[in-house]
Order: C-alpha cells, then structure tokens, then sequence
C-alpha cells in the first residue's frame, strides 16, 4: 500500500464548509478563535457576514448554537476536539443534545496526531462523551474524501452530529467515487480470516497492516468505521459471522470508543474473538505523530499483533 | 397579534396574586419543588405574559412571536402557571407538575412541551441560548424580542460573563435580560457565599444598558421595559430587586422553600394569605412548627 498523502481531514471540513456556504443561507458558523487551525476561516472568507468568531468562549458558544438551530439554523461550531468536547459538555447536553436540536459540531485537532503541541491539545476522550449524549451521531472521516462526504450529508440531514477531523494531512485511502454515508462502514479491503474496523487515520495502518499479515499468510479484510454512532451493525455483523475474529483501530482512548461500541454490538449479536488497538487508558505527550503512534500502539504493526492474537483464539 | 391577553395594568396585580396561589397548589400536590424563586418572579412573569410578550398559544412556534428563556430552570412553576393562564395548555394540567410524562417537567424541558424557548435547569446557559435566538431574528430580519428570565445565583457562572460580554460586543438590542434578584441561592444568601456586587457596574462594563428596579412593582417594571425597548444599540438588563418566597410571608426571606415544596397545611395557610387572610400563617408561626433556612 503506497502512501498518498492527501489533505487533512480539516482541510476538507473548510472545503465543505465553503461549498456549503453557497448553497443554503441557513448555515451559520461558530468559531472560538482557532477559526485558520480548524479551518472554518474557508467560510469565514467567502461568508463573513454568516461568520462568527465567538472569542474563547466555548460554551458560550454551544449555547448560541442552540439558539439559532431552534430558530431554524443551521450552526456548525468548531474548535479543537478536546475544548469543545471537554470545555462544553454541560452545554453540549443541554443546549443541543438534550433539546435534540440540529446542531452541526465539528471540530479539529482530533487524537495524539495534533502531535507536538502535546498532551492538554490532543483530544483522546471525545468519541467517549459524545457517543454518550443521546440522539448524537458520532463520525471519525479517514481522509479528505469522506470528510467531505460527511459534512455535506451532516448538514442536510436533521439532528445533533459530531465529526472529528484531524491536524495532519491523512492518507488517502478512498477513491473520489467510493460512495460515503452516515452511519454505512466502508469495505475497504476483502478478506477471511480477521477483520480490521478502524476509523480516522487508523484506516491507513490497517490496510498496511493486511498487507503484512497477508504475507504470513493471514487474510485481513479492513472496514472504514467512521461512523462510531449509529454503527452500521449489519455489515459489523455480517463481516464478524463471515471471518470470525475482529480488531478495532482507533486514534482514542480504549474506553467508550469504536471497539467499545463494536464489541458491545458482537457481544450481543454474534461474539467472536476481540483485540483492540487503542490508547489504553493514558495521556500522551509531545512528538512526532509518528513517534507517539509508535509510543502509544497505535501502528500497522500493533494491528498486525493485535489480529495475529485474534486468529489464535478463534475454535 | 398582540400579546392575546394584554391586560390593562391595574388587573396585573391579581393576575399575580392568582399565578402564585396555581404555584402553591402546583408544589404542593407534586411535593417537591422549589417555591421561592417562582414566588419571587411571579411579578415579572405577569409583566411578561399579560403585557409585554406577543405569542399566541394555539401557535407555539409562530416565527414573530417574543421569545422567553427562563434560565433559572428551577423556577419552572411560575412559568408553568403563566403558559396555562396565558392559554398554553389547560389549567388542570398544571396538577401534573413533576409526574411521568407530563409537559410540566421538574425542569423545563422542551421534548415535552413544545411551547418552551429552551431546556434548562443547569445554571448559567440560558443567557447564551437566548443570545443565539436574538442572534437569529437579526439574521432574518424579525423584530421579535428576546428575554431572559436568570437568578442571581446563577450570574456566578462563568458562562454568564461570557454571554454578557457577546452580546454587548455584538449590540443585541432586542435582548432583555431580567436577573431576579432575590439575594439567595441554595445554600445561603448570596452575600455571604459569592457576592457579585457592584452588579449593575458589571453589566455596564460588559456594554450593557442596564436599570434596576424593584421587581414587585408592577408600574416600575412595565416602565424599565419600555426604557429598555426605546435605547438602541445594547442588550438590557432589568435588575429586579425581589424579595424571595414573596406573599407569602413565612416563605420570605426563608430559604428553607428554596427548594422544599409546602405540606398541605403550609399551602392551605398561604393560599389563605396570597386570598387576604393571614390567620392560618400567623397560627404556623406561632406554633413553631415552621423550618427556617439558612440565612
């Protein structure tokens, strides 16, 4: 598998945004001044007047949001994933989730890649609250293509949405054709023995992590999870009943996350061994993205370990 | 449409009078809730729903329509009375208060009352909300109002500031914020726990075009509205000085009921009093069967 930088998944999200801009008046954008890192400045530059940067202030800024939707917005707020999640929980829950209103949150600077701005900066924990707040759907895009598939379905489609994008660029891993929709996984590579669902920039090392296994012999099929909720639990299913042994990857902290959610889903319907490559249950620090994937085991190689333990326990 | 029931001003006072006595019997058949600082608002609810505010009842989401956000949640009741005096929903329902699925939540919740601007009941966000729904009539041109019904308490979160610093910065002039200013929160008097004085030097700072009043006078906060409505190019703020638990005077200054509900022969006594006769409040006193707060 080559490696083919794309752009990062924020730079699609300000692509969107912008495109979107165009089309429906409706939408309004939020920032809490980090408007050129989380790149909503794309919007800002072609819709000033439909442009808000609220100050630092993020709760503040969940409230307004709240606000407008119930008066027929469409808001998309950003900041980086672990201010707004954190900094606004209470408000999130309140003013959007709770009222269940159409409240479009995006943020930036998702995972240890923020890299080497360190560990207050590198949101490990939002998939985990977010998936918690009822009605809310959760979405990890992998590349600039699903990014922008996602945004675009987000804000036409009715409801309390989250899409974490990430700072550095990402590999492309999808087609400009591959079709991308809420809550649909995406079959990025066939396989029978083992399942890699990932999301986010995981996605990358699981495909390098099927061409390892390949080679001993192991045949990994690879899953493109970016919708953490609702998962798409007929092809979870399907895939875990057809290879019997799954791993989940993902750029967050092991607890409430994408193998949380899938082995809660497996346990339920058809259990089947489980290995997760996660950040388990610790806070990072500064370096290289690639050296704190190395640190934290988060690479192709870990998921290469990780499928190799889940193939051994399968009867 | 103007507000439907837009009462000449000497009717207001028994308007209120009515809406506290539906606040007791609301808490005391649910027997838990938090009667003092719906006490303390009834007079400007009733400024608010039979003067001031346009709406119409059998159109909760008609898009000129002024827009309420109560921010201190926990006064629900008052507004709960308001709404079915003002034709929101029948009279009867307000018994409801506080039971499984009815529209009368413990805490306004807009999933089961559609009628509500907002789901509140953590301090401190309503302002931000109401904000945003200013923002939005800016937006697309409305020239609705927008209030803010906030405690005192609640002005200690910090989000407050924030908001308050957003909409002087961006002139919401159709925003009217009203702090009832009864001097309590849960655990005492505000004085003593975290005073926010000098309170309308803060707003002022925060770009704010702000009065205060005393907000049992009905003439006083008809007035301050009209003062707010006429200045252009701020958001208002209405700083009510209110007594809490107020008309019913073993619940004044008695933070015991800021969020204790009255025994039915408490209620009895102060449906009595909020009617004229006092006897029976005297009697409860007199009796020392009363619990006090802390002060």
């Amino acid at each position: 598998m080559e490696k083919k930088l794309g752009c990062a998944t924020r730079d699609a999200y300000g692509q969107a945004l912008a495109e979107l801009g165009k089309q429906d008046a409706r939408i309004i954008v939020l920032d809490a001044d980090l408007a050129t890192s989380t790149r909503t400045s794309a919007f800002a530059k072609l819709f000033p007047e439909r442009f808000i940067n609220v100050g630092i202030s993020e709760a503040n800024m969940v409230g307004i949001a709240g606000g407008l939707a119930s008066s027929g917005k469409i808001p998309f707020i950003s900041s980086f994933a672990c201010f707004l999640t954190c900094k606004a929980y209470d408000q999130l829950r309140m003013a959007v989730a709770l009222p269940h209103l159409n409240v479009k949150v995006v943020t930036s600077h998702g995972g240890i890649s923020v890299g080497e701005d360190g560990s207050s900066q590198q949101s490990i924990e939002d998939v985990a609250l977010m998936t918690s707040l009822p009605g809310f759907s959760v979405m990890i895009p992998s590349d600039g293509h699903v990014t922008r598939m996602l945004v675009r379905e987000a804000a036409f489609r009715e409801g309390p949405m989250y899409i974490r994008t990430g700072r550095p660029k990402a590999p492309i891993v999808h087609t400009p054709t591959t079709p991308v929709a809420i809550g649909k996984g995406i079959p990025v590579r066939k396989g029978s023995d083992v399942a890699i669902v990932a999301n986010g920039l995981l996605v990358f090392e699981a495909l390098l992590a099927a061409e390892e296994l390949a080679k001993e012999g192991i045949s990994a099929s690879v899953i493109d999870c970016h919708t953490v909720k609702p998962l798409d639990e007929e092809l979870l299913v399907s895939q875990a009943r057809t290879v019997g042994a799954v791993v989940t990857a993902e750029e967050h902290q092991i607890w409430g996350g994408l193998g949380a959610a899938v082995s809660q889903l497996l346990a339920r319907v058809c259990p089947v061994p489980m290995e997760f490559v996660a950040i388990r249950d610790t806070y990072a620090g500064s370096g290289k993205p690639e050296e704190l994937f190395r640190k934290y085991g988060l690479t192709a190689s870990d998921i290469v370990q990780a499928a190799r333990r889940a193939t051994k326990r399968k009867k | 449409m103007s507000a439907p029931l837009s009462l000449p001003v000497p009717q207001l006072p028994e308007v209120a009078r009515d809406l506290r006595k539906e606040v007791i019997r609301m808490l005391a058949k649910a027997g838990s809730g938090h009667p003092g600082g719906s006490l303390s608002s009834a007079d400007l609810m009733t400024c608010l729903f039979f003067h001031e505010m346009k709406y119409d009842p059998a159109n909760p989401r008609w898009a000129e329509r002024d827009r309420l956000v109560l921010s201190k949640g926990h006064g629900c009741p008052i507004l709960y009375a308001a709404m079915a005096k003002a034709g929101y929903f029948p009279m009867e329902q307000l018994q409801t208060l506080r039971e499984l699925d009815s529209p009368l939540q413990g805490h306004p919740d807009q999933r089961f009352l559609p009628g509500l601007e907002a789901s509140t009941g953590s301090l401190g966000q309503g302002l931000s909300v109401a904000a945003g729904i200013a923002l939005a009539g800016r937006f697309d041109k409305r020239d609705y109002w927008t209030y803010c019904l906030m405690s005192d308490g609640e002005t200690e979160e910090g989000q407050t500031w924030e908001a308050a610093a957003f909409a002087g910065f961006h002139r919401l002039d159709r925003l009217i914020a009203i702090v009832d200013y009864n001097k309590f929160q849960l655990d005492g008097a505000i004085k003593d726990i975290l005073d926010m004085e000098p309170f309308l030097a803060k707003w002022e700072s925060f770009r704010w075009h702000a009065q205060e009043i005393n907000g049992h006078s009905i003439p006083e906060i008809l007035e301050a509205i009209a003062t707010a409505k006429a200045e252009k190019g701020r958001p208002h703020v209405l700083i009510a000085h209110t007594v809490k638990g107020k008309g019913v005077s073993f619940m004044e200054n008695n933070n015991y009921f800021h969020g204790v509900a009255p025994t039915a022969e408490e209620a009895e006594a102060a449906l009595k009093e909020l009617d004229g006769d006092s006897s029976l409040s005297r009697a409860l006193v007199a009796a020392g069967k009363l619990k006090k707060g802390s002060k």
